[in-house]
């Protein structure tokens, strides 16, 4: 069984966010680089899954889109326990764009499982893995928040508003993930960091795809009023605040 | 340049996020200046479907299956009824489902997808509409450029409106559809508060200690009618179950009250709380992140306030 990690780079978590002038770009300099929360976490499940069943999953591999400057990320996946990887020379472009350079960079390879993180914490658009598996004709399950291997069987757990199902499907499948695959993500130890320098990484040019939204401009949230503080011995004051000025009870 | 809503079910029984979809895809049908059809695929008798007559329905399609939800198979169907009225716009809730088809059905149908929209669009031609970036730390504005458009909705962005009118039902065929997925159990809440649905949520965070501690807060939920919640550290160490963890990797939430108690406010669980209206925080740190976020603090320790709130708020709904 071979699995196929996708990989998103995004600016760490606690990043100010700031912009250009003209308010129509993101500034990215000085940002630091993380791999996308939800995509450490599948990586982390696959290598887990190896590690359980050596004899039944071969190969991780992870992919990217991206420039060269986001091979430093592949580089820690490769150091935390992925086999080798894969960068798309692409731009960045909107969800379709992506899915469609990842999706035509694999199509043909023989993965058993394709995982993605359910969304980016850049976009949040949480479609390049659904997309993935539509533009391969795969079986996709989204909001997976367990995943375990019966011999070839594939099962997992996926939340539902409000509960959960246990199923089965067979591969070639895409999972899409959440909290709750793996719940330590894993970091890449002295000797992962030293073995992930001689992994193989193709770098495989990308396809003509023309993108089908873009970003126009950006605003800044707008700035939250202060907080009126409310002393303990007064509840009974807060519940006169949220009934006649929020109006919220 | 009609539009399409997919809708779910909850047992057969609609709940008030599926109003505000279908009276949502009634105002952009209007703003477009077309017909709105709404999809829905499951066991739902005729009553319930015709209950969305109220909210701008018009024409609902019934795909009446008991097939679980498939990703490719639902995909398929969506978007071959999409096809077949002529929209230009599909529109689905920002949840669970509507992650899991979105993206299949932008691909069908060739589409540009945007997740996660806040309210109406900002123009329709140009199609531009406003979301979250960056998990709340950001806003933008995306422009589809596509000839169709697929959409998912932030829950309790829009608003419930009724559009009252008539409404025809007419039977998808759904003979030729089938799955590939084997649900092998499931595990459903029932009887409790959906939180993703609730009007008020409270929430519980490492400041509350343990356990052990919880009673209190879930008897303020009980007297308010509201869902519980948890932070992330909380449901990490086991105090409560992982589907009650909001956040940026848990859920997001967007309740008309939200009730912060003994969480510090790091920014990872802002990002899932951050839409609520109103945000009330009890925290014995006066210096802590969450009263930047909130819009009522108060500065104690809860074991004294909470079953103090819960007092004031009993006597508020007795004389309500």
């Amino acid at each position: 069984m071979n699995i196929l990690v996708c990989i998103s780079n995004v600016p760490d978590t606690t990043t100010r966010i700031k912009y250009s002038a003209d308010m129509k770009e993101v500034d990215y300099s000085g940002v630091q680089w993380i791999i996308n929360p939800w995509d450490e976490l599948a990586l982390t499940r696959a290598i887990e899954l190896k590690e359980a069943n050596p004899a039944l999953v071969q190969k991780i591999t992870v992919i990217t889109a991206g420039r060269a400057d986001v091979e430093a990320t592949l580089r820690k996946a490769l150091a935390c326990g992925a086999d080798d990887a894969i960068r798309v020379d692409a731009a960045s472009g909107d969800s379709l764009y992506t899915a469609s350079q990842l999706a035509n960079a694999v199509k043909g390879d023989a993965y058993d499982v394709i995982l993605c993180g359910i969304e980016s914490s850049d976009y949040n658009n949480s479609a390049v893995g659904g997309m993935m598996a539509e533009l391969l004709d795969y079986n996709s399950v989204s909001a997976v928040s367990s995943l375990n291997l019966d011999g070839n069987t594939i099962k997992v757990t996926r939340e539902i508003d409000g509960g959960k199902q246990n199923i089965e499907v067979a591969g070639p499948v895409v999972l899409i993930v959440q909290k709750g695959i793996a719940i330590n993500p894993r970091i890449p130890s002295m000797r992962g960091i030293m073995t992930a320098r001689t992994k193989p990484l193709k770098v495989v040019p990308a396809t003509d795809v023309i993108p089908a939204s873009r970003v126009v401009s950006y605003e800044a949230p707008p700035a939250k009023s202060a907080c009126k503080m409310i002393a303990p011995d007064h509840i009974e004051e807060l519940v006169n605040l949220l009934h006649n000025e929020a109006r919220v009870i | 340049m009609s539009v399409l809503v997919y809708i779910e079910n909850w047992n057969g029984k609609f709940k008030k996020s599926t109003y505000e979809l279908v009276s949502y895809g009634k105002r952009i049908a209007a703003g477009l200046g077309g017909e709105l059809s709404i999809i829905s695929i499951g066991n739902v008798d005729e009553t319930e479907l015709k209950k969305l007559g109220a909210y701008g329905a018009g024409k609902v399609l019934s795909a009446n299956t008991d097939m679980a939800l498939d990703d490719k198979a639902y995909a398929a169907l969506i978007a071959e009824v999409a096809n077949k009225s002529n929209a230009s716009v599909v529109v689905m809730a920002n949840n669970s489902t509507g992650k899991a088809l979105a993206p299949r059905v932008a691909v069908k149908l060739n589409a540009g997808l945007v997740s996660g929209v806040n309210g109406l669009p900002l123009s329709y031609q140009p199609f531009v509409v406003s979301k979250k970036a960056f998990s709340g730390k950001s806003l933008l504005q995306a422009e589809i450029t596509s000839g169709k458009k697929v959409i998912t909705l932030s829950q309790n962005t829009a608003g419930v409106e009724e559009f009252p009118g008539d409404v025809t039902v007419e039977p998808v065929d759904v003979s030729a559809v089938s799955g590939s997925v084997k649900v092998l159990s499931s595990d459903v809440q029932t009887g409790t508060i959906l939180l993703t649905e609730a009007e008020i949520v409270v929430s519980g965070g490492r400041g509350m200690r343990g356990p052990e501690n919880w009673k209190p807060l879930e008897e303020l939920a009980e007297v308010l009618g509201a869902a519980t919640a948890c932070s992330r550290p909380v449901s990490d160490e086991g105090w409560r179950p992982h589907h009650e963890h909001v956040g940026q990797t848990g859920k997001v939430i967007a309740p008309n009250l939200y009730f912060a108690l003994g969480i510090s406010g790091a920014i990872q669980h802002l990002a899932g709380v951050s839409s609520s209206k109103v945000i009330v925080a009890v925290n014995k740190d006066a210096e802590a992140p969450i009263f930047t976020a909130a819009d009522y603090g108060i500065v104690g320790d809860l074991q004294e306030i909470l079953p103090k709130m819960t007092e004031a708020f009993r006597k508020f709904k007795a004389n309500a």
